[in-house]
């Protein structure tokens, strides 16, 4: 038996390195920036000072080219401060982020895709009260309405960064013109259009697609929370979303019941698909597609939904003399201007001077001027600084032009607020139920509203 | 030596995973060398130096989890209070947990019962005929795939544009003259339970007949040849002589299908995602802890799968150890 360690030692060290081999993946998603070039302009940076020698880590969801424009709109604080920028984007970031926090991990900054999750990061306690500098800016730039989205019980913490706004119609300019059909101004005109073009022919008005994996029924809330923004009012939608009224209060039901008049009839959906059925089966990010084959004249998709168009082919034209271009989602009467949105904010859990430096420079127009001219299509801010002739794409345009008006009345992603039992579960998995089941109003809304947490 | 837990570029991250490695080989190592010179150690010694390691993995990886998660089904959904059986009230009370329940029975009972008839059947219809060896990779050749593989295959299938269960039904249809369109097969409530069973069926089948094929081929010769010479018919050889003669064996095929489908998770999860109505415990677990982030509620729900799946088990290995006393 004298020869048995050594063999035993050998299967170890094999076993060993065939796991690590498994195991060890290469993580391409971190790289750090820094300074080279000749000295830019650096004029609006000197406020930031030296900070030569340090390192600030950046923590955010977006990855690929959309973290390569992030990282390039950071490049020029970075060569005129002299800190180092540690960008790391994951698509696991939700996940990821709070098991780095308990673990003492945390990045320096965390660019939080939603306000629930900001909440939840705020009660343990690791994130920073936003800087005076920070506060300024957003008083400056922001509507006070962004800034509590920011908030925490009353603290304010992260500054809003991007933005997104949801209440749009996509649909083909060519083929309106061609028929002869106006853009809508009232909600009463899209449904005397919707019924105009089901009586003019074979084709279907509107087409939908609410399938989105483990996550299908969120694109169908989105609907909800615009349909309640016109129909019951915006405080009442924040009451809603507090949950200071029941989620099945008659005025909910309401603007259910309004949102079903176009999606659960047969006659107006579900345009080149199928029937009210296929809205649930049929995937968000092709349900818009329909529009280019002539099939369908109305999809109802957020601002983002542009990539979608260009990725199925580049050569598609977003615009208003383009393939496909969108208008926004009508309110009750011509005057008054609903708009459901998102937006991420930035979260910082150490406050080294470079930190709130950096944390200044992303509240501030410059950086929204720098990410602007790096981003070709596909983002936009409720920063009202920012210069819009820097977006290069008309829809960015178009969505900043809604987002900085004054007289639109901006609501936050009401599922993005609620607890996610509610708004990433039984919200989405109801409104599927809603299409894919056939069940009623008031069934979908009793149902989420007996899910919402009770302690 | 920052480097060793802040690793950065790959170069440093290779020499960390090294350094890991030789860690693990000298650890090993040390403890294979100490405990096999049996001269300089007493035996309860070198019991415990092999014994230790495997106790502390299942002590920390299954048995410590396992407490935590019965204490946590007794939280809120931080984890912060206590709240008694409020999360068990809410899965026998609620609709939507009765309908989860009700899902998950469903599967318990159909799918083993469905395989280990098909199994069978097939084992005993293909028992030494010339195909055999053919056959039987056929029917096993779904076991060879993952069942995320399967699901999104089966979801192919149903799919109600381009999918083969389409086409056949509107192919169907035309052949008596109708022109239909083929429905969403997966919301068809509560047919679509249903559909998402076969194809549990469909991986399991091959696994049953694999083992029931295997009992069949051990029944003693003499038997077999007794029951010719008394000219019975193949009926009453499957009936009063085969089956018999397996029993054991079909019920731990039956026991084992049973737990696998108490924890059927990747089928509900890929093709449905537990929507429609068609949601299980185990994809409910996962859920309501992670999508819903209600720790407590998950909690309870997984110690429900775990209660329930105590019986089969215990019911499996008594059985596994009488078919093992019978050979």
């Amino acid at each position: 038996m004298t020869h048995r360690p050594r063999s035993a030692l050998g299967l170890v060290a094999t076993l060993a390195l065939a796991a690590s081999l498994g195991a060890c993946s290469p993580s391409p998603d971190d790289t750090s920036l820094t300074p080279a070039g000749p000295p830019p302009d650096c004029a609006a940076y000197t406020a930031y000072g030296d900070l030569s020698g340090t390192t600030v880590t950046v923590y955010a969801t977006f990855i690929d080219t959309e973290g390569a424009e992030y990282e390039s709109s950071f490049a020029k604080f970075g060569e005129c401060t002299g800190a180092v920028i540690a960008y790391e984007g994951s698509r696991d970031f939700e996940a990821q982020l709070p098991v780095r926090v308990e673990a003492g991990a945390a990045p320096d900054i965390a660019i939080v895709p939603q306000p629930g999750l900001l909440a939840t990061m705020v009660e343990t306690g690791k994130v920073r009260p936003a800087p005076a500098a920070v506060s300024k800016n957003v008083d400056t730039y922001w509507s006070a309405s962004w800034k509590a989205y920011g908030s925490v019980d009353g603290v304010f913490y992260a500054a809003p960064l991007g933005a997104s706004a949801k209440s749009f119609v996509w649909y083909s300019p060519a083929m309106f013109e061609a028929a002869g059909y106006e853009i809508p101004a009232t909600w009463a005109e899209l449904l005397a259009l919707t019924e105009q073009i089901s009586q003019a022919g074979d084709v279907k008005p509107w087409c939908a697609g609410i399938e989105s994996g483990t996550a299908t029924g969120w694109p169908a809330t989105d609907w909800v929370e615009d349909m309640v923004l016109r129909f019951a009012g915006g405080p009442t939608y924040d009451k809603w979303v507090s949950h200071d009224i029941a989620f099945n209060d008659p005025a909910i039901l309401e603007a259910l019941t309004e949102m079903g008049k176009i999606l659960r009839n047969d006659a107006y959906v579900n345009a080149g698909i199928g029937d009210v059925q296929s809205i649930a089966a049929e995937a968000w990010t092709d349900a818009g597609y329909p529009i280019l084959d002539g099939q369908c004249y109305l999809h109802r998709a957020a601002s983002f939904y542009q990539t979608n168009w260009t990725t199925l082919d580049p050569s598609i034209k977003v615009g208003p003399e383009g393939d496909v271009w969108a208008f926004p989602l009508p309110g009750l009467t011509a005057d008054s201007q609903p708009v459901v949105g998102g937006g991420d904010f930035v979260a910082a859990f150490a406050d080294r001077p470079e930190v709130v430096a950096f944390q200044t420079f992303l509240s501030s127009p410059e950086w929204a001027n720098a990410k602007a001219a790096a981003t070709p299509q596909g983002w936009v801010t409720a920063n009202s600084g920012l210069d819009s002739s820097l977006l290069a794409s008309p829809m960015d345009q178009l969505a900043f032009q809604v987002l900085s008006d004054p007289g639109v009345e901006f609501r936050f992603d009401g599922s993005d607020l609620m607890p996610s039992e509610v708004g990433a579960g039984s919200f989405w998995r109801e409104l599927t139920d809603y299409f894919a089941l056939g069940k009623s109003e008031q069934a979908v809304l009793d149902a989420i509203e007996a899910s919402w947490p009770k302690n | 030596m920052d480097f060793l837990l802040h690793p950065s570029g790959a170069g440093q991250k290779l020499l960390v995973m090294l350094i890991a490695i030789a860690l693990f080989v000298a650890v090993v190592g040390l403890l294979l060398t100490l405990l096999s010179a049996p001269k300089r150690l007493p035996r309860w010694l070198a019991a415990l130096g092999f014994l230790a390691p495997v106790l502390a993995a299942v002590g920390f990886g299954l048995v410590w989890p396992a407490l935590v998660t019965v204490a946590n089904s007794f939280k809120n959904k931080n984890g912060t209070e206590f709240v008694g059986f409020a999360n068990y009230i809410r899965i026998v009370t609620e609709p939507q947990f009765l309908i989860v329940l009700r899902n998950t029975v469903l599967w318990v009972v159909l799918v083993p019962v469905l395989a280990t008839g098909i199994g069978l059947l097939y084992a005993a219809l293909i028992d030494r005929t010339r195909f055999e060896k053919l056959a039987k990779t056929l029917l096993f050749m779904p076991m060879a795939i993952s069942m995320v593989g399967a699901s999104i295959i089966w979801k192919f299938v149903y799919d109600n544009k381009v999918g083969l269960m389409s086409e056949a039904y509107v192919g169907l249809a035309h052949l008596v003259g109708q022109t239909v369109s083929a429905p969403q097969w997966l919301m068809n409530v509560p047919w679509n339970n249903i559909f998402l069973i076969v194809v549990m069926v469909w991986i399991q089948a091959g696994f049953a007949m694999t083992v029931l094929a295997a009992a069949i081929k051990a029944i003693p010769e003499d038997i077999v040849e007794a029951g010719r010479v008394d000219g019975v018919t193949s009926w009453q050889m499957f009936a009063h002589v085969t089956v018999p003669m397996i029993r054991p064996t079909i019920v731990v095929v039956l026991t084992t299908v049973a737990m696998t489908s108490l924890k059927a998770f990747d089928v509900v999860r890929t093709m449905t995602g537990g929507n429609y109505d068609t949601s299980v415990v185990a994809n409910e677990f996962y859920t309501q802890s992670f999508s819903n982030q209600n720790k407590g509620l998950g909690a309870a729900l997984a110690v429900v799968l775990f209660v329930v799946i105590i019986p089969v088990i215990v019911f499996n290995v008594r059985q596994l150890k009488r078919s093992e006393d019978v050979r």
